[in-house]
């Protein structure tokens, strides 16, 4: 079986995908990274998530599909972005490494974590979860369509039973 | 040094003859109205929200089009909103993007209150941080970027913004005045997609 982060590489040029945005991620790096090789994708690094929402609404008035990468732990700077794709009604996916979900070491992350289904679905953002590395293909194709072709703005969860708990290697005190 | 050049004729300047190839987003408020007083068209996405979208905005469709330029025209208070996004651009180095910055050191929409551009030491009510954003573009990284406060400078700005190899970052200082507003369609996807229908002949 091949891995999930190419699977999900796979979907983003099935999709016809042309920019993504992303801060630095360890949960996304992967498929960053193959994003960063590929000739057909535009790979942007932003400084704050909510830059990713207006590069996106710019890249869909230009004709390009684009999609952006973030932690849970940079949903709260989107929320208000959010509201753009709402008000221009244009297609935005979003896929999401969830943090402060399962088993999580640090407790910085469990406040946005724990929130990041609350607040985006106050947005009306579908959503959509996958814990299970078989099902991400599946998944990612499923809300790519919702977004595209039926308008819709589409987070995907990847949960954190799906990325691993971090642990920074840490050894016991 | 108070500012002499006014906003709605010196955009009209910048907009003149504006043809297919020009893509144009303004930013919410006094800037919107700028560019509809100018000559509302389908090529042109006004906001009337999204405070901090407009330049990313420009980002996005320049590099999803960059046979065409695309001008962002926005104000000082949007800009402040949106610092991170010069750094982006100049990541990005498109040759086809400028941005122009109206600054009249004040958030005009909510009454005209100071900014971080307005001078120092300007008084209880008045001050600002005296903050240079031509200065910060080219902090980040765009090369190109100049402040214009002289009539005199203004026929070499407008072809620095339509023409100039990219990115361009244009400060201009503006004076403080009460203008009508000039309104264009207000309905975000009604916008979207006459821009769309125009640019790409679907919405």
């Amino acid at each position: 079986m091949s891995d999930w982060h190419d699977d999900i590489f796979a979907v983003l040029q099935d999709h016809d995908i042309r920019q993504v945005y992303h801060v630095p991620d360890a949960g996304h790096s992967r498929l960053i990274e193959a994003c960063q090789k590929s000739n057909s994708i535009r790979t942007l690094a932003l400084t704050t998530e909510e830059e990713g929402i207006a590069i996106a609404a710019g890249a869909w008035l230009g004709g390009q599909r684009s999609v952006l990468l973030m932690q849970s732990s940079g949903v709260g700077n989107t929320i208000n972005m959010v509201g753009l794709t709402k008000t221009l009604r244009f297609p935005f996916l979003t896929l999401i490494t969830m943090r402060g979900d399962y088993g999580e070491f640090n407790s910085w992350q469990y406040p946005m974590g724990q929130g990041t289904p609350k607040v985006l679905e106050a947005m009306g953002v579908l959503l959509y979860s996958v814990d299970k590395a078989e099902e991400v293909k599946a998944t990612v194709d499923a809300a790519a369509r919702s977004a595209f072709n039926g308008g819709q703005s589409v987070a995907v969860l990847l949960r954190q039973k799906l990325i691993g708990i971090k642990d920074f290697g840490k050894k016991k005190a | 040094m108070s500012a002499t050049l006014q906003r709605r004729p010196l955009v009209k300047q910048i907009l003149a003859g504006a043809d297919d190839n020009l893509l144009v987003i303004a930013g919410l408020g006094s800037s919107n109205w700028d560019i509809t007083e100018a000559g509302d068209r389908p090529l042109n996405m006004p906001l009337w929200g999204g405070m901090g979208a407009t330049v990313g905005m420009g980002l996005g469709l320049a590099l999803a089009q960059p046979g065409k330029r695309v001008l962002v025209i926005t104000g000082d208070g949007d800009m402040l909103m949106s610092l991170g996004v010069l750094a982006t651009i100049a990541a990005q180095q498109p040759d086809n993007l400028a941005v122009c910055v109206l600054d009249n050191e004040k958030f005009g929409e909510t009454g005209n209150q100071a900014t971080h551009t307005s001078p120092r030491n300007n008084g209880p009510t008045d001050s600002g941080a005296g903050t240079d954003l031509a200065m910060v573009a080219r902090g980040c990284g765009i090369a190109d970027a100049g402040t214009v406060r002289a009539e005199g400078e203004v026929a070499q700005l407008v072809k620095d913004l339509r023409t100039g190899k990219g990115p361009v970052f244009r400060l201009v200082k503006v004076m403080v005045e009460k203008l009508e507003f000039v309104m264009p369609p207000q309905d975000g996807a009604h916008l979207k997609d006459r821009f769309r229908q125009a640019l790409l002949g679907s919405p």
